[in-house]
């Protein structure tokens, strides 16, 4: 099996929401926390290492990764 | 404190002390270190016929509980060395092991849910009564040598065997082995001598160890708490030992002060906090912190490590002695062939292709484990604790809660093996060790199959399920046959269930009781050839 990242719900609207709102009004441990469960749940739900190996490494492509590379962009045109 | 040296042994000359000039005495094999390992390795070579002589740089037993807890596979290993009914009798019989977040079990396990073995899945026992057990049976068999206070002091490789320099209390002498066996543990001054690295990981947490005696009315399990209302945002494990002695290991963190920490009066409070009372005597304070770690290689040479000498784990899943001996089951039957020239010195490479895959699962298992206990960062932390309150709720969270995976046997990828060629629905595949199942002997007497295969002589056994005439095996080779109208009688059906033994079908066991092959229908040409295999032959290393 591999990650599947075409869109998979009906109303992606709706979904997105439904996670929205479960944060609304956590302090942002009690944030981590719930991110954290989930993370678990739905892990589990995949049940597949290969699949949860490539959804970390897309999340992190596009956040740590992302990051790190446009810091060192601005960096690079500040010596310039 | 309780005196902690449980048996003092005398210091004997040797004659081979007395030799003078250049000429130092030789012998076939010589083991270094009078642990668990050490002794059972050459228990384990004497019962196949080798002389081996065993130095020990002390002349004592003792030094604290230590290694507690002893697996089923290590008590089928001690039983074939004639000593795991002691070990057994003594030891406190366990396998439940219950698992607390704060005040609530979150979930209890059973390492071993079913009858028929002869062996029970642990036993809890002082490393200093597991070797005086040992000591005994060695002091059996004449054709040990051991000598305390023998530390051995320098080391010079020849190509066809080693010089030790060895310190007594009498003076320096020199022994020559064609192998030596290094059991001599954690900080081996072999190790050293041979230039080898010891790398791996070091865990900053440290933990507290402290077996206390107390009449107590917890049941034999292991209990084990994350975050228990009396070592709070800590873990706490408790154990029964022999004696109404318990062990109980908290963890302290990355900051405390070890020399402050061990003293008993600081140890106290803390017990008394778990307890609820102040009523019970400290038998060893222990304060440790862990490490994971292993040399590249276990065979340097002419020198052979065993044991923590070797590898090295955290104590979470009893993986550190019970892996010393199975290290030793794996090499004494290599090491016996090869002195008498039956073997290849491949067989011995096996040794290390063997073990050092096992030695890399441990530490994978003790690694996870530690991680889980100590969490490195506060990500790390939040996840565990999501996975432990989910697990009140959810199996598969309670999967995940890691208080220390329990020692199981290795199974070897292993160039000793013959690939299945037929078709098993169950039974222990090619590079596993032996089940054990309960049968019946002829006239109704009840035998183990663990016991039919320790005395059927020692080698390789053809292990049958009878199907009419019985297959002639090649010379040496042992056998076990099982059916109506054979020896041995499965009237519970568990042989069969256990290994899928069809009638007709046959397994090839090595010396250690680890499967080389197995057949639906076998013929002698294969068993002969599966039998060349696992002695090293057939197959080239490197």
């Amino acid at each position: 099996m591999t990650l599947s990242t075409a869109s998979n719900f009906a109303d992606p609207d709706a979904a997105y929401r439904l996670i929205v709102e479960a944060h609304r009004g956590l302090s942002e441990a009690q944030s981590a926390d719930l991110d954290a469960a989930l993370v678990l749940v739905l892990a589990n739900h995949i049940g597949d290492l290969e699949v949860l190996g490539e959804a970390l490494a897309l999340g992190r492509r596009r956040t740590v990764d992302a990051e790190q590379q446009q810091q060192q962009q601005q960096q690079q045109q500040i010596t310039e | 404190m309780a005196q902690q040296s449980k048996a003092q042994f005398g210091y004997r000359r040797h004659p081979d002390q007395d030799r003078a000039g250049a000429i130092a005495a030789e012998h076939p094999v010589v083991v270094v270190g009078a642990g668990p390992v050490g002794l059972s390795l050459a228990i384990d070579l004497a019962q196949r016929g080798q002389a081996v002589v065993l130095l020990d740089d002390a002349d004592r037993i003792g030094d604290g509980s230590r290694a507690i807890c002893f697996s089923k596979r290590s008590l089928e290993v001690w039983d074939r060395l004639g000593v795991a009914r002691r070990m057994v009798d003594k030891g406190v019989v366990w396998k439940v092991g219950k698992v607390f977040l704060g005040r609530d079990m979150l979930y209890q396990f059973d390492l071993l849910p079913e009858d028929g073995h002869k062996m029970p899945a642990f036993i809890n026992l002082q490393q200093y009564y597991a070797e005086s057990y040992l000591v005994d049976r060695v002091q059996e068999l004449p054709a040990i040598d051991l000598r305390w206070r023998n530390k051995v002091t320098g080391l010079k490789q020849h190509n066809d065997h080693a010089e030790l320099a060895v310190e007594t209390p009498d003076g320096p002498y020199r022994l020559r082995a064609q192998y030596v066996v290094a059991c001599d543990g954690a900080r081996s001054a072999l190790r050293g001598m041979v230039g080898a690295e010891f790398a791996g990981e070091v865990f900053e947490d440290q933990f507290l160890i402290a077996d206390v005696k107390m009449t107590a009315e917890f049941p034999t399990e292991r209990w084990f708490w994350f975050d228990p209302p009396f070592h709070s945002g800590q873990s706490a494990l408790l154990h029964r030992q022999p004696d109404d002695v318990w062990r109980i290991d908290l963890q302290l963190g990355p900051d405390a002060d070890p020399a402050v920490e061990r003293l008993p009066e600081n140890v106290r409070p803390r017990i008394e906090r778990m307890l609820g009372h102040g009523d019970f005597d400290f038998e060893w304070i222990s304060l440790y912190k862990f490490q994971c770690r292993r040399m590249a290689r276990f065979v340097h040479e002419r020198v052979i490590f065993a044991g923590d000498s070797a590898h090295q784990v955290s104590p979470f899943g009893a993986r550190g002695a019970n892996s010393g001996l199975e290290d030793g089951e794996n090499l004494a039957w290599k090491l016996a062939m090869m002195l008498r020239g039956e073997a290849p010195l491949a067989l011995l490479e096996s040794y290390q292709l063997e073990r050092g895959p096992a030695a890399d699962e441990n530490i994978r298992a003790s690694t996870r484990s530690t991680d889980f206990i100590a969490p490195h960062s506060s990500q790390e932390r939040r996840l565990r604790s999501a996975v432990l309150r989910l697990a009140a709720e959810a199996e598969f969270a309670q999967r995940m809660v890691n208080s220390g995976r329990l020692s199981v046997p290795a199974v070897y990828d292993t160039p000793l093996s013959s690939a299945d060629v037929d078709v098993w629905n169950a039974g222990p595949r090619p590079g596993a060790s032996m089940p054990d199942a309960p049968l019946v002997r002829g006239n109704g007497e009840p035998v183990y199959l663990t016991e039919a295969f320790a005395s059927a002589g020692g080698g390789f056994v053809l292990l049958e399920s009878a199907n009419g005439e019985a297959l002639e095996p090649p010379a040496g080779i042992g056998r076990i046959r099982i059916g109506a109208d054979a020896p041995l009688h499965d009237n519970a059906g568990l042989f069969a269930a256990r290994y899928d033994a069809t009638p007709g079908s046959s397994y090839l066991l090595r010396p250690d009781g680890y499967v080389a092959a197995r057949f639906r229908h076998p013929t002698p040409a294969a068993i002969e050839q599966a039998v060349a295999r696992a002695s090293g032959r057939g197959w080239e290393h490197r």
